[in-house]
């Protein structure tokens, strides 16, 4: 399997896979402006793994709806790898993670994945890009490959939609609540997966979540936004001994992590 | 009221598993059977009810015929009743064809084009509200005595509901699904092709499936004006002539031939919608 995966190549010199400056969203919302994100500065290195966390309302889905061009920022400067957004999503340099899979329920599992090579038609195949089949593997659904959306549970459906996602080797994956509806042993089990998935290919990772011991067990780096108008708060630098598994939530530095993260989020 | 303390045990009812299996299949087995053979018997109930008043109040065969009566004529006159049928049928599947595409086709522009839905929608609506028999006559003036004014009546009528549907289920892609063409950099073909058109389909085939028995009334009802062959000119010369039993089979074979449509259309349906747990649209 390690041989059709490459290992995303580190970026040559210091550009950043993510740079937000002064980055601010209004929206028009019943003859009333609504300010949902306020001055966002953030910079992620290559390979770096960022939980957003934050209150409801704090704006965590529209920072990485603006990331990927679904929406337009009112004022600020976004480059992805060096690039606009627009640019970085036709260059098709973002995948993107939904809360629910939205997996297009006429295609089987691996008609779902191949989805983003039909569209786009005749763009020159990226050089890293993985096989489909090695994708399905990665993410743990080998033998599943023929099986319909509605055969499979909710966890073998985000399976399905990181692996869709993969597809191409974007160099940075958002990911948006995608383990919110999941009951707690799915979402455990599919928590340590993301991270042994982004050890194998290397990509950046920005997750958003509204549980602090999902932000804590994931991330490299916790990024805590504050609510009304969503805007930093805290950047925590996570430092739990490498590779994490499940167990590291039982430890004191964990819990103790666990615990600042919730005195923070209390002040948001 | 007080229960009792202890439910009282029946020990004859604790039978070995397989013996309690076996029971419970055959109570299925059972339940199945009456399912089926229920309506067969309330539909020969009917019919003897109906055969009991025709010979019990001394019916004249010209008001009504007996069962019996509509039974000999269909197996005596089946050639012509055939020989009408092929006309009314070619009619009813050339109307559902042309309405069908027509609809799809400007149920797609509709989507893609807002302007043109808000021009026109209305006026769709509104030729809708003429009732088809008032509209019949317009039509054969208009295209002469042959095929092509029963196949535009069926068309008609397959027209509009297959444009409700159509147009609605083109729209009820998710919100997530087009932000995930849009992180795709999906163009609006590729986004209609892959997105909207698959999506569209189960809404498609309930108004197929309203459109088949509709395009057999619109073709018989085209026939009642002026035609020479069909089941609606075999209908009208049948009550011409008093011939009721005739008339009875006539009408008979006409809605065999929509039911068979309407199956037809189930079937197609059953093969090509795949993806859903259970026919529940």
């Amino acid at each position: 399997m390690s041989d059709t995966i490459a290992r995303m190549p580190a970026t040559a010199g210091e550009l950043s896979a993510l740079e937000c400056r002064n980055v601010t969203v209004r929206f028009m919302s019943e003859r009333r402006a609504v300010t949902a994100l306020e001055d966002i500065s953030l910079t992620l290195a290559p390979g770096d793994f960022v939980t957003l966390l934050g209150p409801s309302g704090c704006g965590k889905s529209t920072l990485l709806r603006v990331i990927a061009d679904i929406v337009k920022p009112s004022a600020g400067h976004i480059s992805v790898l060096g690039h606009d957004p627009a640019a970085a999503r036709r260059r098709r340099e973002i995948g993107f993670v939904f809360q629910d899979a939205s997996l297009l329920p006429w295609r089987s599992v691996i008609d779902n994945v191949r989805l983003p090579l039909e569209i786009g038609g005749r763009r020159p195949a990226l050089p890293s890009a993985m096989d489909t089949q090695a994708l399905v593997d990665l993410v743990g659904l080998s033998g599943w490959e023929k099986a319909l959306p509605h055969e499979l549970s909710g966890g073998m459906r985000q399976r399905v939609a990181i692996a869709r996602a993969l597809l191409g080797g974007p160099r940075i994956l958002l990911m948006d609540e995608p383990f919110g509806a999941l009951d707690e042993i799915t979402r455990d089990r599919l928590n340590e997966e993301l991270l042994r998935i982004w050890r194998e290919i290397g990509t950046t990772i920005v997750f958003v979540t509204h549980s602090i011991y999902e932000a804590a067990f994931l991330g490299q780096k916790v990024l805590m936004l504050a609510a009304r108008p969503g805007r930093v708060r805290e950047l925590v630098t996570v430092d739990l001994p490498e590779p994490r598994r499940l167990a590291v939530r039982e430890t004191p530095a964990f819990t103790a992590l666990a615990a600042y993260l919730r005195a923070v989020l209390e002040t948001c | 009221m007080s229960m009792p303390a202890t439910i009282p045990l029946d020990v004859t009812a604790i039978r070995p598993m397989d013996e309690i299996d076996s029971a419970w299949l055959a109570a299925r087995r059972r339940r199945r059977w009456r399912r089926r053979v229920m309506p067969l018997l309330g539909g020969a109930a009917l019919l003897a009810l109906w055969w009991g008043l025709v010979v019990g109040f001394h019916v004249r065969p010209f008001i009504a015929p007996s069962p019996v009566a509509v039974a000999m004529t269909l197996y005596q006159k089946f050639a012509v009743l055939m020989t009408n049928l092929l006309p009314t049928a070619i009619e009813a599947v050339a109307g559902f064809l042309v309405g069908n595409i027509a609809a799809i086709a400007i149920a797609t522009l509709f989507v893609h084009r807002k302007a043109m839905e808000q021009a026109f929608f209305p006026i769709v609506v509104l030729i809708h509200s003429i009732p088809v028999v008032a509209m019949a006559p317009i039509l054969v003036l208009l295209m002469g005595n042959g095929l092509a004014p029963k196949i535009a009546i069926a068309a008609i009528i397959c027209f509009f509901p297959t444009l409700v549907n159509m147009a609605r289920g083109l729209e009820a892609v998710s919100p997530q699904a087009m932000e995930l063409m849009h992180v795709l950099s999906a163009n609006r073909w590729e986004v209609f092709v892959k997105l909207r058109l698959p999506t569209s389909v189960p809404f498609l085939f309930s108004a197929l499936k309203i459109a088949a028995s509709g395009a057999a009334i619109g073709a018989i009802v085209g026939e009642w004006i002026g035609s020479q062959v069909g089941i609606g000119a075999l209908i009208i010369q049948a009550t011409y002539n008093f011939d009721s039993a005739l008339l009875y089979a006539t009408v008979l074979v006409g809605s065999c031939f929509s039911v068979l449509f309407f199956l037809t259309i189930l079937l197609i349906e059953r093969i090509v919608i795949r993806w859903q747990p259970d026919a529940a649209l």
